[in-house]
């Protein structure tokens, strides 16, 4: 999948969990200082991504994914 | 060759009356937040708390069960003498011997009952409701009082911001009866033993610490099934649920549960969290005392319950409120 399309399906994450306009799902966005998205929402949001994109964060990995550009750059890279 | 002999006992079991005992001393956010790094804000956005109930000095864990397990009895029109099972689900005695379910019969008035405690972390009142309709139905006990009561403040650093909070403390209690029709579901249960750490009193130290992210992630994702075969083993669905009433751990916690079960619209949830903070093994039946109270939930309603927490523990059933 391209960086593109992992974009897009990641702003629909982050627009359901947590009502960020996708318009604002950018990659040098960091979720806590820009997004208001705190610790929960973070492992709702790695849920989600497990289901939409079937790359799992383990809480460990996830304490390093603080920009949108984190996000997208970990399941460009596990993608099977 | 002698054969052992098994009573009749009854068809099903029931909830015939449920009682409540809240600690007087109310924490506010702000009183908390005078103390330690925290705001109100903060708080209610990521637990949904808004204040908490800490016991006194008086009032102890034996006391606290007492009140709650008498208002119970008072409540379900039964005496003293129709008891014969106490069960205690608690996670926070004062200390290992004994027991406190004796104790605590004793000063209800219960003529020496059976009576044992369960420790099964925030689900011990599910466990245990379980384990008193499962008598019951089997003749091992006429009538039930199944209490859940915690002074988990004894057990939490009160100066962490991560536990402080949350833990509070209080009793509720049940008794539960025969019946002819069901009034309790079978349960589903389970634990995963391999998250023991996740809720713990870590190695010397005297308060629990709680890894926020795995347990928040356990209960969001793992328990939706546990949640969906109490109602399937019950012979219901999603729409005949008139209150949804688990733990009352994490008020986000408890919305995302109710959205992945696809309860309707009208279901009430319980969400004493609010005013009570989390009382592990109380919080269940001070959640349904607290719809009954309102007036949200009436009598035959039916309720799904989901007991989960340190252990990692779970266990969930139907019922229908007294």
């Amino acid at each position: 999948m391209s960086r593109e399309d992992i974009q897009t399906g990641l702003a629909e994450i982050l627009e359901e969990v947590a009502g960020v306009t996708p318009a604002d799902a950018t990659p040098e966005k960091s979720f806590t200082d820009d997004l208001d998205v705190d610790s929960l929402s973070m492992v709702e949001i790695a849920t989600a991504v497990e289901d939409k994109f079937g790359v799992a964060i383990p809480d460990d990995q996830l304490a390093n994914i603080k920009t949108v550009g984190d996000a997208i750059n970990f399941i460009e890279k596990n993608q099977g | 060759m002698t054969s052992i002999k098994l009573p009749t006992g009854a068809p099903g079991a029931r909830v015939l009356g449920l009682g409540e005992y809240r600690p007087r001393r109310r924490v506010t956010n702000d009183e908390l937040a005078s103390r330690m790094e925290t705001n109100d804000e903060w708080i209610q956005s990521r637990v949904g708390i808004a204040e908490r109930r800490w016991a006194s000095e008086d009032e102890t864990l034996v006391e606290m069960s007492v009140a709650a397990g008498g208002k119970a009895l008072a409540a379900s029109g039964l005496d003293v003498t129709d008891i014969d099972l106490v069960l205690l689900a608690t996670t926070s005695p004062p200390k290992a011997i004994p027991g406190l379910a004796p104790r605590v019969a004793h000063q209800i008035g219960i003529p020496r009952p059976g009576a044992f405690d369960v420790n099964a972390g925030c689900a011990g009142w599910c466990y245990a409701l379980s384990a008193a309709a499962d008598a019951i139905r089997a003749g091992s006990a006429r009538n039930a009082l199944v209490i859940g009561g915690e002074r988990l403040t004894d057990y939490t650093n009160l100066e962490d911001r991560s536990t402080a909070v949350i833990f509070a403390d209080g009793a509720g209690a049940a008794v539960v009866g025969p019946s002819d029709e069901p009034g309790i579901g079978p349960v589903a249960w389970g634990s995963d033993g391999d998250l023991h750490e996740a809720i713990a009193i870590p190695e010397g130290e005297t308060g629990m610490s709680m890894a926020g992210q795995a347990v928040y992630r356990w209960a969001t994702t793992k328990l939706t099934e546990t949640l969906s075969e109490a109602m399937r083993r019950a012979g219901v669905g999603p729409d005949d649920i008139d209150v949804f009433a688990p733990h009352q751990a994490n008020l986000r916690i408890i919305e995302l549960m109710a959205k992945r079960l696809g309860l309707p619209d009208r279901t009430v949830i319980a969400r004493d969290i609010i005013r009570s903070g989390n009382t592990s093994s109380a919080s269940v039946p001070l959640a349904l005392s607290a719809v009954m109270e309102s007036g949200e939930a009436k009598s035959g309603d039916l309720a799904l319950l989901l007991g989960y927490g340190a252990g990692l523990t779970f266990a969930g059933q139907v019922i229908r409120l007294p």
